[in-house]
């Protein structure tokens, strides 16, 4: 297992991520009821849930993708709903999302990708937003010469590996990542989860990241949240989830694929 | 919010002492104050000429990848001129940032300028290149139609009617309302042009025989195929294209199906059906909207319109115009296919390639009337 600088007890440290009773639906069907959760300064959170549940969901509901019915979302203190729209500018530079297909834009190559936001918001000599998306690219794996690739000319890893890339372009407080291992062969994966406990320890990221590999969950991640039935059905550290007796969590956990993975490398 | 922390600027203050130059670096050293952070290094560097350097990093509260990235930076390039320094009081996560962005030089600033001239000439180069190659895979692409056509005619069983039958519906019938509209208008338009030269030689029937030879030799054909690369050859490249891009075309190979004879043959045969129906639908529209112009605007009625129009066009007219049909589709389908073979793994990559199917097939359509005129003039028919 990777060695981890920030394995302090959950309760004294800063929360940088509060949702307080979130309700997220579509028609008549409702998605989240009445969701609550912490996420701490420094930690890699593990997010999982069946299928369909609404991983994706709470993560979009936190990012403004998707509209709210109830309930308020906290990130760095301050409270979503109350911000001006200059304010909230300022607050998406705090976070960075990696999404599930990479979401790079396809008519620019990799470096250029990287360079958007910076384009964007910072005020950057043409050496330095050069120099800073060579180093980014270099920081996610990337060999030099994929810089100048486009999107479709890279391999599923590089995708993800460039997304990454972009969501680091403004050095965030906070990266959501959904599913960043889904696609990749076993070896790949491993990789790209050691790289992002890499990238947590230096950059003193908080990593929020919705995943099914449980090899994901086992290796990198601090603190797992399960959700079933639009609500946190149990948070903690893996051995917490291995202990619950709730249905779900007993069979993702203790299931054939999750045995593997228990007797297999961990 | 922590816009406070974000707000206090970069600072330095300098200090020197016997053949040590300290600079104690202040507050946020962060991609907002990028500007601030190279003026200050530029400083720093010009201080510390001849002497030690030493970067105190304990008034920093804030450093991120690109303050890690300009402070190392600086200290590589003072290296490289043989001035020793050192970060002393970074922080251990500090100290983390600063190993992992360790300079490097890529090899972005190593790559030459390369002038716009020879630059201008590579184009010139790849395009004239781009087009000998298009027209191999063409020629290659025509024998492996050819040689899927007979293998379809020696084992008739493995023709696909019905295919053919849907394409024709898509290409022709579907297409009959536009190009009949459009056919009309243009006719209905070169009549009128024509009846406003003639009637000043006082030759104002002579526009019976310009629209019969003009619409029977060239304008129906011409129109009818412009319209159906717009229509038929970009809708062949994109679906083509888009099964390209899905593997769908690889699954029908493992499956031992030929995607030639299963996609490609029945759209082509469609094609080299459809386009002389059209071809004749149009001339037909055409002479009507000649016809009602020469109505209106030249007093010529019907009756005296279709007399002049059977003593001015012969069957050879006609057939002028209707034998060019059949190459027209030919070079339409191919162009349409090979384009649509060409699409690669990107979205973006598709739309090109339909734009490029339509621009060379209105292009070649163009060129293949212009040889045709020539070949017909030489043999006087």
């Amino acid at each position: 297992m990777l060695e981890r600088l920030h394995p302090a007890p959950a309760q004294n440290r800063e929360v940088i991520i509060s949702v307080r009773g979130v309700e997220v639906g579509f028609g008549e069907k409702t998605i989240l009821k009445g969701l609550d959760l912490d996420v701490y300064r420094g930690e890699i959170l593990g997010f999982v849930g069946a299928s369909g549940q609404g991983k994706s969901v709470l993560t979009r509901a936190i990012l403004g993708l998707v509209p709210k019915r109830a309930g308020t979302i906290e990130v760095l203190g301050e409270n979503l709903d109350n911000l001006s729209p200059s304010e909230r500018r300022l607050m998406e530079r705090h976070w960075g999302v990696l999404f599930q297909q990479g979401a790079l834009f396809s008519a620019l190559t990799v470096k250029q990708n990287v360079q958007v936001p910076m384009r964007e918001h910072l005020n950057l000599s043409d050496r330095l937003l050069d120099e800073l998306a060579m180093l980014k690219i270099e920081m996610v794996g990337l060999k030099p010469d994929a810089a100048d690739k486009l999107p479709s000319e890279l391999s599923g890893g590089m995708i993800k590996r460039a997304a990454l890339a972009r969501a680091l372009a403004l050095d965030p407080d906070i990266v959501f990542l959904d599913e960043p291992t889904s696609g990749l062969d076993p070896i790949g994966a491993g990789e790209f989860d050691e790289l992002i406990a890499t990238l947590q320890r230096t950059l003193g990221l908080t990593v929020f990241m919705v995943t099914h590999d449980l090899d994901s969950l086992y290796t990198v991640c601090d603190r797992i949240a399960a959700l079933g039935d639009g609500k946190i059905l149990a948070e903690g550290p893996i051995e917490a989830m291995l202990a619950s007796d709730h249905p779900w969590l007993r069979s993702y956990f203790h299931g054939k694929r999750a045995r593997s993975v228990m007797t297999g490398g961990v | 919010m922590a816009q406070s922390i974000l707000a206090q600027e970069p600072e330095v203050r300098i200090e020197r002492a016997g053949n040590k130059v300290t600079a104690a670096l202040v507050g946020a050293w962060t991609a907002e104050h990028a500007r601030r952070v190279e003026t200050l290094v530029g400083e720093i560097s010009a201080e510390a000429d001849r002497h030690h350097l030493i970067l105190d990093l304990k008034g920093v509260h804030r450093l991120d990848t690109l303050g890690a990235w300009v402070l190392d930076r600086t200290r590589h390039e003072l290296g490289e001129k043989g001035l020793a320094s050192d970060f002393v009081n970074a922080s251990p996560e500090q100290h983390i940032l600063l190993n992992e962005v360790a300079y490097r030089g890529f090899q972005e600033g190593l790559k030459p300028k390369r002038s716009r001239f020879v630059d201008f000439l590579v184009d010139v180069g790849q395009t004239v290149a781009g087009a000998g190659n298009d027209l191999v895979r063409g020629v290659a692409f025509l024998g492996e139609l050819v040689s899927a056509f007979i293998r379809v005619i020696v084992h008739p069983r493995r023709f696909r009617g019905t295919a053919v039958i849907n394409q024709l519906e898509q290409i022709a019938y579907r297409g009959v309302p536009i190009i009949v509209l459009i056919s009309f208008l243009v006719g209905a338009i070169v009549a009128q042009q024509g009846i406003f030269q003639l009637v000043r030689f006082g030759a104002t029937p002579f526009v019976v025989d310009l629209i019969g030879i003009l619409v029977m030799r060239e304008l129906g054909v011409l129109l009818t195929s412009i319209m159906v690369a717009g229509r038929s050859g970009s809708a062949f490249t994109a679906e083509i294209g888009s099964m390209k891009m899905r593997e769908e075309i690889d699954a029908l190979r493992v499956m031992g199906l030929d995607p030639i004879e299963v996609l490609i043959l029945p759209r082509i045969l469609a094609l080299i059906i459809g386009l002389p129906l059209l071809t004749f639908i149009a001339s037909i529209a055409a002479l009507l909207g000649g016809g009602v112009t020469a109505w209106v605007y030249g007093d010529i009625s019907p009756d005296v319109f279709l007399t002049r129009l059977k003593a001015s066009i012969a069957f050879n007219t006609f057939m002028v115009g209707i034998i060019k049909a059949p190459f027209m589709a030919m070079v339409i389908g191919i162009i349409a296919t090979l384009e649509g073979l060409a699409v690669q793994g990107s979205a973006e990559s598709l739309g090109r390639h339909v734009t490029s199917s339509v621009v060379k097939a209105i292009f070649m359509v163009i060129v293949l009337d212009g040889l045709f005129a020539m070949f017909f003039a030489a043999i006087r028919y």
